[in-house]
């Protein structure tokens, strides 16, 4: 109970921690995967898993856009800044991932490569107006909520015939995803992470509304509970998970209802599907390659697609020896499983993506856990036989 | 860059822009995304783009709970390092 000093209205979470020890059934375990990164940065800060019964878990989901990114894709661009001297634009937390050989696009740029920081890709089309010789590259990552302004730049710099911006398109979806993690059992059984819901992601909702999900109540039987990002609201989901579990209902609930409707901000997704289609298949850091799960511009669009304009080389991409990113993202570890958390790999000295977004779960566990997850390391290492 | 943080537009472009005010600081965003938007609404702002209205007392609550936390200083911080690094 150490943090609930930190909340809002310490008295509110108390009553639902108590209501949550007394509505969790003791004779099972619940496993909630968490999808999105901001839920679990959430549920680290606030403490909330302490406020939690010992049977009920969150597992870590792979919702964190810069984690799931594969240094291929991050290679890719990082030539795109080498090779055909664009100027590169990126949000900020993608600059420090590591790439093939520990080169990132931070690296790319110390050696002269000319990739720029940018928070919006407004910002990236007034670079494209201001530098008109030269050819402006914007790195488009993310789920449901940056892809709308990705594409409303492309349709921008099509009506301005702005003819040096292109997009590197590497948006993703979220319920493809899921159903991804879903369907591992049965790809690999060794893979089965077991779960018994979802705590749906807040602001990916706001856009696509919580009818995508409706297809993990009706075929997956599993409950899903759109979750707001605040301490409070976490609490509150858990229990209406536990709740549906308790009564074996299996339902898309939706918690944030303040915020999210059924059917999403619908001018947000004429536009995407007017600018994006489908991509057969994509990718995922840690998921490996997933159907249906990325968008990639539509042909006639062509004209600011990247991956069309640049001739991007074939190349061999490996990840960092040893780090267990891709396993931590499918849910199947955890950071103290991997060997390299906290002597190598820090957030200054990073080695893969989980430990550089304040969204991934190692940068998690080292802001908020480092101490316990060091001794349990420390604990798991002495009751291993001696070599 | 996950969160979306509130704000409340004080100023209507013709471009389908903005000026909004958040946590002190003040700047122009995109409204594109929005059917329609009032002067004095309030919409969650995620990378320069509103992507929803919110009330005004979801808002404050948001507001709130972020400072709280910390998590708006950073998400303001984030927004402040655009001027630097174009």
């Amino acid at each position: 109970m150490k943090y609930v000093e930190e909340f809002r209205d310490p008295k509110l979470a108390e009553n639902l921690a108590a209501v949550i020890r007394a509505e969790a059934d003791s004779a099972r375990e619940y496993n909630f995967m968490e999808f999105c990164g901001g839920h679990t940065h959430a549920i680290f800060r606030y403490g909330v898993q302490d406020l939690m019964p010992d049977n009920v878990h969150f597992v870590h989901g792979p919702g964190c856009p810069v984690c799931i990114l594969p240094v291929r894709r991050l290679d890719d661009a990082i030539e795109l800044a080498d090779r055909h001297g664009v100027i590169l634009c990126s949000y900020g937390d993608m600059l420090r991932v590591p790439g093939t050989k520990r080169r990132s696009l931070m690296v790319a740029k110390s050696e002269g490569a000319d990739v720029r920081m940018v928070y919006s890709t407004l910002d990236a089309l007034k670079i494209a107006r201001e530098n008109p010789d030269k050819q402006v590259v914007f790195l488009g990552i993310g789920f449901e909520t940056t892809t709308p302004p990705s594409a409303l730049a492309i349709k921008q710099a099509s009506e301005e015939e702005l003819e040096n911006f292109t997009l590197f398109c590497n948006h993703v979806l979220t319920p493809a995803a899921i159903r991804h993690i879903l369907d591992a059992p049965e790809i690999d059984p060794e893979e089965a992470v077991r779960l018994d819901g979802f705590l749906g992601p807040s602001h990916v909702s706001t856009v696509i509304g919580s009818q995508p999900y409706e297809f993990l109540a009706d075929k997956y039987q599993k409950p899903v509970v759109i979750a707001g990002f605040e301490p409070l609201d976490v609490m509150q989901s858990v229990l209406m998970l536990i709740r549906q579990v308790n009564e074996g209902r299996v339902e898309v609930q939706n918690q944030y209802a303040r915020v999210v409707t059924r059917e999403g901000n619908e001018r947000a997704q004429d536009l995407v599907d007017e600018i994006f289609e489908i991509r057969p298949a994509f990718e995922w850091r840690g998921l490996g390659s997933v159907p249906e799960s990325a968008l990639s511009i539509r042909e006639k669009y062509a004209a600011f697609d990247a991956e069309k304009r640049f001739e991007i080389s074939e190349k061999v991409s490996r990840e960092v020896k040893s780090c267990e990113c891709p396993a931590i993202l499918r849910g199947v570890k955890k950071p103290k499983d991997c060997k390299l958390f906290g002597n190598v790999c820090t957030p200054e000295t990073p080695m893969g993506s989980c430990m550089v977004s304040s969204e991934g779960s190692c940068a998690a566990y080292w802001t908020y856990r480092r101490a316990e997850t060091l001794a349990e390391m420390a604990a798991e290492r002495d009751l291993e036989p001696a070599q | 860059m996950c969160l979306a943080i509130p704000a409340q537009v004080t100023r209507l472009g013709d471009d389908g822009m903005a000026t909004v005010s958040l946590g002190g600081v003040v700047k122009d965003i995109s409204v594109e995304l929005l059917d329609k938007v009032e002067v004095g609404d309030f919409v969650l702002v995620h990378v320069g783009y509103a992507l929803h209205l919110i009330s005004e007392e979801e808002a404050q609550r948001t507001l709130a709970m972020m400072a709280e936390g910390g998590l708006l200083d950073e998400e303001l911080a984030e927004i402040a390092q655009e001027g630097e690094a174009a």
